[in-house]
């Protein structure tokens, strides 16, 4: 029962992941064709095009959002194919809380760094 | 995941690189696989790197410093490559998933035809506009490279 509800958490971060990852996707690698986001005769990861998607409150909450989904999708793959190869009770426990522990701590460095950044742009 | 019920997993990973019988979308498995630990391996790895926006303009210049060259580049392009083929074909598992484009159940009547037969077309459809993603990404790639 708890599988199946961390698998139908795993296929609805995908979703998330699909629209979210995919606008960043074109901001970022489709710019030249798209042009979302950034400004005229700028790269996406020049500092100016930076601090104008920090300064909107829309990329700081998505930048948030995509950052739990994808390391929950990832992390509960990587789980399930680790799972697969039938580790012993032991492993698959701390496993478990290797891959929790990990994924909490890179969510609250990540989330923080969002936030920052975001404070520092409206600063400047 | 379920568990298995005390039959060993007797392959382990080696299970991935034969297609066997399967065929086509046992392929599309592995390189989902694949891509997906490529892309985790790389998103850990991002979100570090991306975090020095946080410290300002010089550690951001840095960073970004540190992840420049060709060697870089063709990286980025092999994630954007995996991130395509990736959500392609996370979109049809979970389609088939939700039961949409696996077929309708039919008698077994020779020349037998599986819900596979039905879910390739679809399987196709997905790959070709991940195709079309990849060189909309590597169109972009070349602009860049050239200007």
């Amino acid at each position: 029962m708890r599988d199946q509800r961390l698998w139908t958490w795993h296929v609805l971060a995908g979703l998330v992941i699909l629209v979210l990852l995919g606008l960043h996707m074109g901001i970022m690698h489709l710019d030249t064709l798209l042009g979302w986001f950034n400004p005229p005769d700028m790269k996406p990861v020049a500092w100016g095009a930076v601090l104008q998607r920090a300064r909107m409150g829309f990329f700081t909450v998505s930048y948030i959002v995509l950052l739990g989904a994808a390391l929950f999708h990832g992390l509960y793959g990587l789980r399930n194919i680790l799972f697969e190869l039938a580790p012993g009770r032991g492993v698959k426990s701390a496993l478990n809380v290797f891959l929790a522990a990990g994924g909490v701590g890179l969510f609250v460095f990540g989330a923080w760094a969002a936030w920052a950044a975001g404070v520092l742009a409206r600063t400047l | 995941m379920l568990d298995n019920k005390g039959h060993p997993n007797r392959l382990g990973i080696w299970g991935w690189l034969g297609g066997g019988r399967w065929g086509f979308e046992r392929y599309l498995y592995t390189l989902h696989r694949l891509t997906g630990l490529g892309l985790l391996c790389y998103f850990l790895l991002h979100i570090f790197v991306t975090s020095a926006r946080a410290y300002g303009q010089d550690a951001w210049a840095a960073s970004m410093g540190r992840v420049t060259g060709g060697l870089f580049t063709a990286g980025e392009f092999l994630v954007f490559a995996a991130f395509a083929f990736h959500a392609a074909n996370g979109v049809r598992l979970a389609l088939i998933e939700l039961g949409i484009a696996i077929g309708k159940p039919i008698e077994p009547v020779y020349p037998y035809r599986t819900s596979v037969h039905e879910q390739r077309r679809l399987a196709i459809g997905v790959m070709v506009v991940a195709g079309l993603v990849l060189a909309a990404g590597g169109y972009n790639f070349f602009v860049h490279l050239t200007h």
